[in-house]
């Protein structure tokens, strides 16, 4: 057991380090849940695909530089580091792409990838319907059985960044007699432009508008749009929430990186009589190490071989409930000035507080613990 | 970088939690507890046989080596059965004594603690006075605050700890034989500490998953409504918290014990212990009015939950630590 990189991760830290250096913007781009910010960003996402830094664990054929999860890692510890913006394209790069890996085909990867690494389209997910939001397999949007291809009928919401997306992928009931609500349904993507699409921007706790509902019309997606095998959805769509929750939804260095700058506060604006907030700090710190720590074990998992599965609930808990207490601790340490909304923390901590609720609920996650992980029985919700 | 269990690391686990399983560690704690040591050392000589105790002992010296990490895993199994005893400070006593560069003090106590044919409990300057078990260990060493090893004679007690199965001694200030003093002593006190701070962390760990896997036990046969305690939401969630707590502080103590810096080991020691005192709240409050009486085994686990959160760094000492180790990242 040994936490030591080997000489090629440790040159690749290198050149990215430098590349981050001498390229992350000098101040912060605005927004990205606003519309000046979501171009703003995307104009990132090009120049981080230029020098193939946009998707770096992808095959290189798709822009990427074939990096493992270590590899993968590191960078987002130095990405992070280095301060730059938040990813526009974090939907299709973190839940879409893995899907078309496994279940695509070379064609859809070939035609669909490349345009995700370089930022021309962004991506947003289409999963949450008004009755479903927990119970996901209760949705009921349709997708029927047309010439050549399907349509779609229904409603999605809490569509993060539809608001200013490109296209959008989701899953939808294309047999509704099935005996059981996950069979039957149907993973496949479509273009937010196409006939038959409104989407209105919902605001969001922060103000932004970048969230969204999707009302769909007989809205047309073409048979090389669906994603494996029509009926398959459910699976299809569970191994990307796998993904979600586990590794790539928040990488450790975000949290390494935010822990640095509270300590940073710490120094500057603490009481060191107030030991209170002190052991908070001490918390955080612990609690960022603790992920990275835990994050590694699990790709040295991954590295050996083995799979990660009900696991990615711990992961999504953690670091859900872990973003919300660093980011309230940096408010206690602000005092009044915590209240101003453009500062460097009230934002990021209104957004951490939709961690507990997106990707699956907290409160679903714990049930998957208990009744995956401990084994105890299963009950009414 | 590969952060996980050698196959030797995990059979070496798998080897001491076989062994504990089926030796009847309760009866030895209960013993233990009415100052009957008897049973207590007969598992220690077993545990002995494991290799377990040279694992903090020079090769020189009939140990195998100082491997903090496989100690670790040793103690995790150590806490999960409740073995009574003073493990962490024999370890901690062997590590202060190879430290120190005396060949003599060396070749008279490290054989004897490596082949578990003797035990020590040990204070150190800035701890608890209290020594535990020194009325069944065989060494009592005290460092004071000067810098003076002394092997200290009989000790007052014992006093009862909150963990019947620890009993507290106050070893004579002064009193014993003098065997080092000065500087160097002060030093090895120091990687004596953290060695016992880390060790604890571990012990903490073992402690917390048997109090969860007990206790998810419990929650399954336990029925109320008619159905099983553990279909309940409030129920699951508890235990869920615990295992995210236990699980988040495993690869805390596998750092430590991969490289032992001050900052590392209190972060492993802070997080094992309120995860494990944590796991007997947990516990205590699911079991119900049978989880508050002494007949129930899981008493032997929930009274040593607190003692050892506190053992070698409280969480207010750990937390003032790990803001004075931090060396600040690249901005």
């Amino acid at each position: 057991m040994n936490l030591a990189q080997t000489a090629e991760v440790e040159e690749f830290r290198a050149e990215a380090r430098d590349w981050l250096a001498r390229r992350v913007p000098s101040s912060p781009l605005p927004s990205l849940e606003t519309a000046e910010g979501f171009a703003a960003h995307r104009e990132w996402e090009a120049q981080l695909h230029a020098d193939r830094w946009s998707v770096v664990s992808w095959p290189e054929e798709y822009g990427g530089r074939g990096a493992d999860i270590v590899k993968w890692l590191v960078f987002e510890e130095e990405y992070w580091a280095a301060g730059a913006p938040g990813r526009v394209s974090q939907n299709g790069i973190n839940l879409l792409a893995p899907t078309l890996f496994d279940h695509a085909s070379p064609q859809q990867r070939a035609r669909v990838l490349p345009s995700m690494a370089s930022g021309e389209v962004i991506w947003a997910q289409a999963w949450s319907e008004p009755e479903s939001g927990s119970d996901l397999a209760s949705l009921k949007s349709r997708a029927r059985r047309t010439d050549g291809g399907w349509l779609l009928s229904g409603q999605k919401t809490w569509s993060s960044r539809a608001a200013f997306a490109d296209r959008a992928f989701g899953i939808f009931r294309t047999d509704p007699d099935t005996p059981k609500p996950h069979q039957g349904l149907t993973y496949l993507m479509f273009d937010l432009r196409a006939p038959g699409v409104t989407v209105r921007p919902i605001g969001r706790l922060d103000g932004k508008p970048a969230f969204a509902e999707l009302f769909l019309d007989r809205v047309f997606v073409p048979d090389e749009d669906v994603i494996g095998e029509p009926g398959q959805g459910w699976r299809i769509a569970m191994s990307t929430t796998g993904n979600e929750r586990g590794l790539t939804l928040r990488s450790p260095g975000r949290f390494l990186a935010a822990a640095d700058r509270l300590v940073g506060l710490w120094h500057g604006h603490g009481d060191p009589s107030d030991t209170a907030l002190r052991d908070r700090v001490a918390d955080a710190v612990v609690g960022a190490r603790a992920y990275e720590l835990f994050t590694w074990a699990n790709a040295s998992r991954f590295a050996a071989g083995e799979t990660i599965g009900a696991e990615s609930s711990l992961n999504k808990v953690f670091w859900s409930e872990y973003d919300i207490a660093l980011h309230e601790t940096a408010l206690d340490l602000l005092g009044p000035d915590a209240e101003l909304a453009d500062g460097e923390w009230a934002e990021p901590w209104v957004f951490s507080l939709a961690g507990p609720i997106y990707a699956g609920t907290n409160e679903i996650q714990r049930d998957i613990i208990a009744e995956r992980l401990l084994g105890l029985p299963k009950g009414r919700r | 970088m590969r952060f996980l269990l050698t196959d030797e690391q995990s059979d070496f686990a798998r080897t001491l939690r076989s062994l504990l399983g089926s030796a009847q560690v309760p009866a030895a704690v209960r013993a233990w507890a009415d100052g009957d040591a008897g049973p207590g050392r007969a598992l220690w000589s077993r545990l002995a046989a494991t290799g377990l105790f040279a694992l903090a002992v020079p090769e020189a010296h009939e140990g195998a080596g100082l491997l903090p990490l496989e100690l670790s895993l040793g103690l995790v199994e150590l806490g999960r059965a409740g073995v009574p005893g003073p493990v962490v400070e024999s370890a901690a006593a062997c590590v202060l004594l190879s430290e120190l560069a005396d060949e003599s003090l060396a070749k008279r106590f490290l054989p004897g603690l490596a082949l578990g044919e003797a035990s020590a409990t040990l204070t150190l300057p800035g701890g608890s006075p209290y020594a535990p078990d020194a009325d069944a260990a065989t060494y009592c060493f005290t460092v004071s605050q000067a810098g003076v090893l002394r092997l200290a004679g009989a000790p007052a007690g014992p006093l009862r700890s909150t963990d019947p199965a620890r009993r507290l001694s106050l070893p004579p200030a002064d009193g014993g034989e003098l065997l080092a003093e000065g500087p160097e002593v002060t030093r090895a006190a120091g990687v004596a500490w953290r060695w016992a701070r880390l060790l604890t962390a571990a012990q903490c760990l073992g402690v917390g998953e048997a109090l969860l896997a007990r206790t998810v036990e419990y929650a399954k046969q336990r029925t109320q409504f008619g159905t099983p305690i553990g279909s309940f939401q409030a129920v699951k969630h508890r235990l869920a918290d615990t295992l995210l707590a236990l699980e988040f502080a495993r690869p805390l103590v596998w750092a430590a014990a991969l490289s032992p810096g001050p900052g590392e080991v209190a972060a492993a020691k802070l997080a094992a212990g309120e995860a494990s005192y944590r796991a007997a709240m947990t516990a205590l409050q699911l079991h119900g009015a049978v989880g508050y009486t002494e007949e129930l085994d899981l008493s032997l686990w929930l009274r040593k939950a607190r003692p050892l959160r506190d053992a070698w760094g409280t969480p207010s000492a750990c937390r003032a630590e790990v803001l004075r180790s931090l060396t600040p990242r690249r901005r």
